[in-house]
């Protein structure tokens, strides 16, 4: 018999594969796209390379935004615990 | 004996003892001790859960070592270590309520509880079951180590006390108390990590003169440093990323986190733990590894990378401060030697003896053999410690990787492919397990990747494959569809 759970629980374990992407694209883009410049050229950001500030702390700040969110809004509450049976 | 670093120290060890006697309290009046003392009858709340999740996984690396790395690396460090950010959400969004349900419905307490009530195996079992003991008994030990050396180089004290010091107060509150009390005392380590990130960072900081004038004195020394691409441009860009499969979503294939992802009470607490378990270990990791790229210009000529997080404490803060913030490393590293023990445990105890040796053990045996269990093992690595055996360390090396391999794809695809079948879970784990040991040896680091990579595609690989194979008998559980 079909769960009606898990439904919620595998689009949410979904959500959490998309966020981990979006999180690499993020790190990767602006660390590589904007490091791998001379490091003469480097602009700054608080007294942090650019590259570094969007990064590893706008990413985190964003990660934290997104992920706050997405729980917030998305994530439905389910009960853990048997009221019937649900399997076989 | 600097007193002054010392006290707050003890202070700290008397408070994670309190917790440990007052945890016990649960054991002795639970009605189902074995749920109760490895899982702490699944009453985690929100932010006890994130708590557990990130001191469990924030070791002695964290604090030590990564630092180290960081102070010769640069910048490509930190960008490195950020890549752990995704273990605070990606664990429990991807075990998530799936892996909360079913191991209710099957009544698992244990990791292998849930494989083997998946997969109707008992090689499965043994196969998990040895690589708990194996793999994790040989990290515990070097944990262990590598506490004691913490409080020897901090109290002067000699290598042999400072063990059984750092080993003794481990073990008592781990076996009075069980889960319970590793989950609150890893809370009040998570704090206390926590705060002696932010304490350490801010003064840093300030000794630096700024972080403008860091970042210049770092670009003057060597251009590199705020690169990144590390000191000497050996950080490429796709060993970096691979990191994300070893520390960030690979993480979800270790026994000990993926254990805390059963223990919590409802959907509401596991909403919490993400959002707090993601703030505090991105704050952790970022922090700390710019803390060992900040403390270059501060304390410039530090040869041994391990010795820059206590050496930069005592220079930049008063001494009790200093002992705080010296507090962190060691929560760090107790409270993942306290979650190792009680699983090496928890794999003894419920998975062996319970299933193959004793099935009809009563509630007093139970009793009776987890706390010997658990003594005995502690006991075991204090003596392994005293003088680490060569396979000991060597075991240690595969720990992390090797296990994540193992685990990572009989869990996974044990909760979400219902064609998955015992025959799939074998292959992957025998595969896993000895193509990472043979790429280690070999092969590290194959195209130019970490070494993880390969395996735990190749375990993917084999597990669906033989699924795919075999008959699909195993398969009909009534999981999916």
């Amino acid at each position: 018999m079909k769960d009606k759970r898990f439904k919620i629980a595998h689009r949410e374990a979904l959500i959490g594969v998309v966020l981990v992407v979006i999180n690499f694209v993020w790190w990767y883009g602006f660390a590589y796209g904007l490091g791998s410049k001379k490091v003469e050229d480097y602009s700054y950001i608080f007294g942090l390379p650019a590259w570094f500030f969007y990064s590893c702390i706008a990413g985190f700040v964003v990660m934290i935004i997104l992920v706050s969110i997405t729980v917030k809004f998305v994530f439905k509450d389910v009960p853990f615990e048997e009221k019937e049976r649900n399997t076989e | 004996m600097n007193w002054a670093v010392i006290t707050p120290l003890i202070i700290f060890l008397f408070i994670i003892f309190a917790v440990g006697f007052w945890s016990n309290k649960f054991v002795l009046k639970s009605n189902s001790f074995l749920e109760e003392y490895f899982l702490g009858e699944r009453q985690m709340g929100g932010f006890i859960l994130a708590m557990t999740m990130v001191a469990t996984y924030g070791s002695a690396s964290s604090f030590i070592g990564g630092p180290g790395v960081a102070y010769t690396q640069g910048l490509g460090w930190v960008l490195l270590a950020m890549a752990q950010l995704a273990t605070g959400y990606f664990t429990l969004m991807v075990l998530g309520k799936k892996f909360a349900i079913i191991s209710r419905q099957y009544k698992a307490i244990t990791l292998i509880d849930f494989l083997k009530n998946r997969y109707h195996s008992k090689t499965v079992v043994l196969l998990s079951a040895a690589s708990i003991i194996i793999f994790l008994f040989s990290s515990m030990t070097a944990q262990w180590i590598g506490g004691a050396r913490l409080v020897e180089s901090l109290t002067g004290l000699p290598y042999t006390v400072a063990l059984l010091i750092f080993a003794f107060s481990v073990l008592v509150f781990v076996i009075v108390g069980g889960f319970r009390a590793v989950a609150l005392t890893d809370t009040i380590q998570g704090v206390v990590m926590f705060m002696g990130t932010l304490i350490l960072l801010i003064a840093t900081i300030k000794a630096g003169g700024g972080i403008p004038r860091i970042i210049a004195d770092l670009a003057a020394e060597n251009p590199n440093l705020i690169s990144p691409f590390g000191a000497e441009r050996t950080l490429t860009p796709a060993y970096v990323s691979s990191f994300w499969i070893l520390v960030g979503i690979g993480v979800v294939g270790l026994p000990q986190i993926a254990v805390r992802a059963m223990s919590y009470k409802n959907s509401k607490a596991m909403h919490n733990a993400i959002i707090i378990g993601t703030v505090v270990v991105g704050f952790i990791m970022l922090g700390m590894h710019l803390i060992g790229v900040f403390a270059r210009p501060v304390l410039p000529g530090v040869k041994i990378g391990d010795t820059v997080m206590p050496l930069l404490s005592m220079k930049v803060l008063p001494p009790f401060v200093a002992g705080i913030v010296l507090a962190a490393p060691m929560a760090a590293i107790m409270s993942t030697v306290d979650a190792l023990l009680i699983l090496v445990s928890s794999a003894l105890v419920k998975d062996v003896y319970l299933n193959y040796i004793k099935p009809t053990a009563s509630d007093q045996q139970i009793k009776k053999v987890s706390f010997s269990v658990t003594a005995i093992i502690g006991v075991l690595v204090i003596l392994l410690a005293l003088s680490p055996p060569d396979l000991i360390i060597w075991l240690n090396l595969f720990s992390f990787g090797g296990l994540e391999s193992v685990f990572i794809w009989p869990v996974i695809l044990g909760l979400y492919w219902s064609k998955g079948n015992k025959y799939g879970a074998i292959t992957s784990m025998i595969l896993g397990m000895s193509s990472y040991i043979i790429f280690d040896r070999f092969y590290p680091n194959p195209l130019g990747v970490h070494t993880v990579v390969l395996p735990i595609l190749i375990s993917l690989a084999g597990f669906v494959v033989a699924s795919m194979f075999t008959d699909s008998k195993a398969s009909s559980l009534g999981l999916e569809k």
